[in-house]
């Protein structure tokens, strides 16, 4: 049943990387249960434009779950109270009447904040660009029928292939840790024959990359999973270890 | 190797591999102890301890098992650092509400400082005065060994002086609990860790691991309190 709510939210705001940051209180109110999350966030800021005051600044695009851009820290979880939905995809039928809602940008030092709740996650790209792609020359689009795959293996790699790269992994780890996110990046790969040719290289680089960049070491808690809007296991964690292990053991 | 090393994941291997080592060695520690519920004044304990302490095979490895425990505690510190600086100054004002994450997994270095008390208190306990001073609860006893008669400490009675303070197996059995929490998680993340796991062995080794931990942490605990109630006078 659709109705209408008056919520109470607390805002991190923050003018820029430099200055300190602190919380906002604002009520929303007449907010209806069927309308996104984001699109509360809309409402919200209409009415602070109105108001004369600057809109709050939060990163969204796509707001149908495909695109990885949106992000936020919502009462205690990445992406908020729903379980395997990014924050676009989470409605307003979620919280109740009188609700206070708790909004924060992701929190960890690999991704520090540029303004109100957006971070810079040009981290995830500098990872990518180290190591997640094939550059063999793989020619024109081959028959499906010339390179067999297991069907476990394609199913495997298609779901390491959902991350969106969000970036919630590392906004949930105690350790601030980027490991599934590169996990997943190297099994999508690693799991096809195009991209084992060069999967050492890519393994040994994006290691490299994430831990050069500061992110920190796994310690198996699964936070990570628990809160990924794609359900990534943390099964392509374990490969990722032995595509590394492998590939420094050849050297 | 160097390159290794300094990675990430190679520090967690040897974390990894550290904390194996260290799994089997509790597995064997445990055997022998639980000879001292054997009910013979002692006799079959300390002839097991004085095969641990004089068989050549343990000789090797009782630096490798010092050298297990220091790489596994230092990396340990060290790890923790790096991730303590990874996650930043900020901390979330609404909290964590992750479900489904074990405390066990989070508090691993909560738990790894005090079982290491508790084995600074168990060296100073039992090693030193085995190894270095010497104690009078130590007067050597005479054991059949395999149908010989010989001389040995007499390493029952300084444990079980021991555990006629209730203090002591107090101290025993809350670390054997602690112990147990450790491996609950510890024990599959080695081998997460060391790239042994998919999905179908995540669950194999998290059973395999919390039966283990339990066994292992409890069974500790259950000896000393024996100890005290059953083996006194």
């Amino acid at each position: 049943m659709e109705k209408n709510i008056n919520i109470t939210l607390k805002v991190w705001r923050q003018k820029n990387a430099r200055e300190k940051g602190r919380f906002e209180t604002y009520q929303v109110k007449d907010v209806s249960t069927g309308s996104s999350f984001l699109e509360m966030m809309d409402i919200l800021n209409e009415q602070l434009i109105n108001e004369g005051n600057e809109p709050v600044a939060f990163d969204h695009d796509c707001r149908e779950g495909i695109c990885g851009m949106c992000s936020l820290y919502i009462n205690g979880r990445p992406h908020g109270p729903d379980d395997g939905v990014t924050t676009c995809q989470l409605h307003m039928r979620k919280f109740k009447d009188g609700d206070t809602i708790w909004i924060e940008p992701w929190r960890s030092a690999g991704f520090p904040v540029i303004k109100d709740l957006i971070v810079d996650r040009t981290a995830f790209d500098k990872i990518i660009a180290s190591g997640g792609y094939v550059s063999v020359n793989t020619g024109g689009v081959p028959d499906a029928n010339a390179i067999p795959i297991p069907k476990p293996d394609a199913d495997e790699a298609m779901d390491a292939a959902s991350c969106i790269g969000c970036g919630a992994c590392v906004a949930a780890c105690k350790n601030g840790s980027a490991m599934l996110f590169v996990s997943a990046k190297v099994s999508q790969l690693a799991l096809l024959p195009q991209g084992k040719v060069e999967a050492a290289r890519r393994a040994k680089n994006m290691v490299a990359k994430m831990d050069e960049l500061g992110f920190g070491n796994c310690t198996n808690t699964g936070a990570c999973e628990v809160e990924c809007p794609k359900g990534i296991s943390v099964a392509h964690i374990a490969r990722l270890n032995r595509e590394f292990l492998k590939a420094k053991v050849q050297d | 190797m160097s390159s290794l090393l300094s990675s990430s994941i190679g520090k967690k291997l040897l974390m990894g591999l550290s904390g194996l080592f260290l799994i089997l060695f509790l597995l064997i520690h445990l055997a022998i102890n639980s000879l001292m519920l054997v009910p013979d004044g002692g006799e079959t304990f300390n002839a097991a301890a004085h095969f641990m302490i004089t068989n050549p095979i343990i000789k090797v490895t009782e630096p490798l098992l010092a050298i297990g425990f220091l790489v596994h505690i230092i990396y340990g510190f060290m790890l923790t650092i790096q991730n303590r600086k990874a996650r930043g100054k900020d901390r979330y004002a609404s909290g964590n509400k992750t479900a489904g994450v074990t405390w066990a997994s989070q508090n691993m270095l909560i738990l790894g400082i005090t079982l290491l008390a508790f084995l600074i208190m168990h060296l100073a306990h039992y090693w030193v005065k085995i190894k270095i001073t010497g104690d009078p609860l130590l007067d050597p006893v005479m054991v059949s060994l395999g149908g010989v008669e010989t001389m040995v400490d007499n390493a029952y009675a300084l444990v079980n002086t021991s555990f006629g303070y209730l203090w002591i197996v107090i101290v025993y059995a809350v670390a054997g609990i602690g112990l147990a929490l450790h491996l609950s998680h510890g024990f599959w993340s080695a081998f997460q860790t060391v790239g042994f796991s998919n999905n179908i062995w995540r669950k194999r080794l998290t059973v395999i691991g919390q039966i283990y931990a339990w066994f292992v942490g409890l069974g500790f605990s259950l000896i000393a309190v024996l100890q005290y109630l059953f083996y006194q006078g």
